[in-house]
């Protein structure tokens, strides 16, 4: 799509809050956005406002590594995740929003006897479980990704990686915009710059939500919050396993288009990619003390940078062009947590940890299914708050605190 | 924007850089809390995760190899009695 004579968005914004929905989304980003629409094109249910405390994909929308991917490593997690990347390619003939959506092919590097073990299990339980991933060797990988230094500086060495060819990225704020522009022609309500204070309760049942620009009552209530699920579920006593945890990425200077794949390492705990801007993109794992602060780690940007050139060493001739923070919803098994919370009237869909983008048109899709037929959807079924009281927890080495 | 250079501060060895050392919690079961199993449950996977001032231990990994107790911000990092 020409991109000069690309339509503006159509943000129909409401001219006031009204004193009741059907449905309460607390969160303006994707996850909440996507729920919102799904609720309205498929459902037909339009009475819905999203309760945003900033803009609209402000919070980790709008500060991740736009990874999509579905080489998880459980099946319930590679099936939620492969139909999740399907749904985004086909994102833009149903939205009609160029979202820059583009499929590069991702590559999972092994540094180790260890990590080619790793990799292999995870082409062969994504295999099995319908996402589209292979084994590949030294010389396969060089044909994918030439700029990779195959002795990774002669201290990470590369063995094999997995190949994941339908990995892929799009743009983050465009995914955005063209949910909330879809919901909002239809009727939803998005309100900016209104954060929620409180829960509104008759007895055990949440009933609506206090706001800054008032109360409003809700028939169900729905917390699509990332960062701070923790703080807003205290709010009617909830406890949930989740920490917060600070994720920095970096994008250096632009340079010609040419770097294909999207490459990862678990080894070196870093993945680079280059989006159609052409800067490079690299992000690395979570730091480990919880926090919620937006600023910058000096020490991230030094280790990052040195284990990115280990692998990329064209990287050296770069420079750190700008700098972000997300702050992360981990839970304890690093798997989403989507459906009832035990509080009546109150659902979540959180736990979205470093993994949260991927899954935004399966999540929305899913959440809106739950809330439209009171039921949970088969695909989301394992994803239950209450997995970790029946001691079915969820524990994924493939999404392992990265991307 | 902001550049951060967490120091913390060793009442063994000074003033040293954050990536000597590694973070530790102190858990807490709030006492509304009371059945056993709730309480397990609790203890096993629930975080108050706290958006405000917590009191924490840090063990000096590169340095002394003891525990020590700050109290950190986590909207901040911002570490109050910190002398570094």
């Amino acid at each position: 799509m020409n991109e000069a004579v690309e339509r503006l968005v159509d943000l129909r914004w409401p001219s006031q809050v009204k004193s009741a929905y059907d449905v309460v989304i607390i969160g303006g980003g994707g996850h909440g956005l996507a729920t919102a629409y799904y609720l309205a094109t498929r459902h037909g249910i339009t009475n819905v406002a999203v309760i945003e405390k900033g803009y609209i994909g402000s919070g980790n929308s709008g500060r991740n590594t736009t990874i999509i991917r579905a080489n998880y490593g459980i099946p319930e997690a590679v099936r939620f995740y492969q139909h999740s990347l399907e749904m985004y390619g086909r994102l833009e003939q149903e939205t009609g929003r160029d979202v820059m959506h583009a499929t590069k092919g991702l590559l999972w590097i092994a540094h180790s006897e260890a990590g080619v073990r790793q990799e292999r299990a995870r082409a062969e339980i994504n295999t099995a479980f319908g996402s589209k991933t292979e084994y590949v060797d030294p010389k396969t990988i060089q044909d994918i990704c030439p700029q990779l230094d195959m002795t990774g500086q002669g201290v990470w060495p590369i063995y094999g990686a997995s190949y994941h060819p339908s990995g892929a990225s799009a743009r983050h704020d465009r995914v955005v915009w063209a949910y909330a522009e879809g919901a909002m022609r239809l009727g939803v309500h998005v309100h900016q710059r209104t954060a929620v204070t409180g829960f509104l309760r008759d007895g055990d049942r949440v009933v609506g939500v206090e706001t800054t620009a008032g109360s409003i009552a809700a028939g169900v209530v729905v917390s699509a919050v990332g960062g701070h699920v923790t703080t807003l579920a205290s709010m009617v006593g909830l406890r949930l396993p989740i920490r917060t945890h600070q994720l920095q990425a970096f994008v250096t200077n632009r340079y010609a288009q040419a770097f294909g794949p999207i490459v990862a390492s678990s080894g070196l705990g870093v993945y680079a990619s280059q989006p159609a801007k052409g800067e490079m993109l690299i992000g690395a794992e979570i730091d480990r003390a919880p926090a919620y602060a937006y600023d910058a780690g000096h020490s991230f940007l030094r280790s990052c940078a040195f284990r990115s050139i280990a692998l990329l060493p064209f990287l050296r001739d770069l420079r750190v062009l700008r700098q972000w923070t997300g702050v992360c919803d981990m839970s304890a098994d690093y798997s989403p947590i989507m459906g009832f919370t035990g509080v009546p009237n109150l659902l979540v869909t959180t736990g979205w940890g470093t993994w949260g983008f991927k899954a935004i048109p399966a999540g929305g899709e899913q959440m809106a299914e739950l809330i439209a037929t009171g039921r949970t959807p088969a695909l989301i079924a394992p994803f239950a708050l209450d997995r970790f009281a029946n001691d079915r927890t969820m524990a994924d080495r493939g999404s392992a605190g990265t991307h | 924007m902001t550049i951060r250079r967490l120091r913390i501060s060793c009442p063994h060895c000074g003033v040293r850089a954050v990536e000597e050392f590694v973070h530790g919690e102190i858990p807490t079961i709030p006492e509304g809390i009371v059945e056993p199993e709730a309480r397990d449950l609790d203890r096993a996977f629930m975080h108050t995760n706290a958006e405000g001032v917590v009191v924490e231990r840090w063990f000096h990994a590169f340095g002394c190899r003891r525990w020590l107790t700050l109290a950190r911000d986590t909207r901040t990092n911002d570490i109050p009695d910190n002398r570094g």
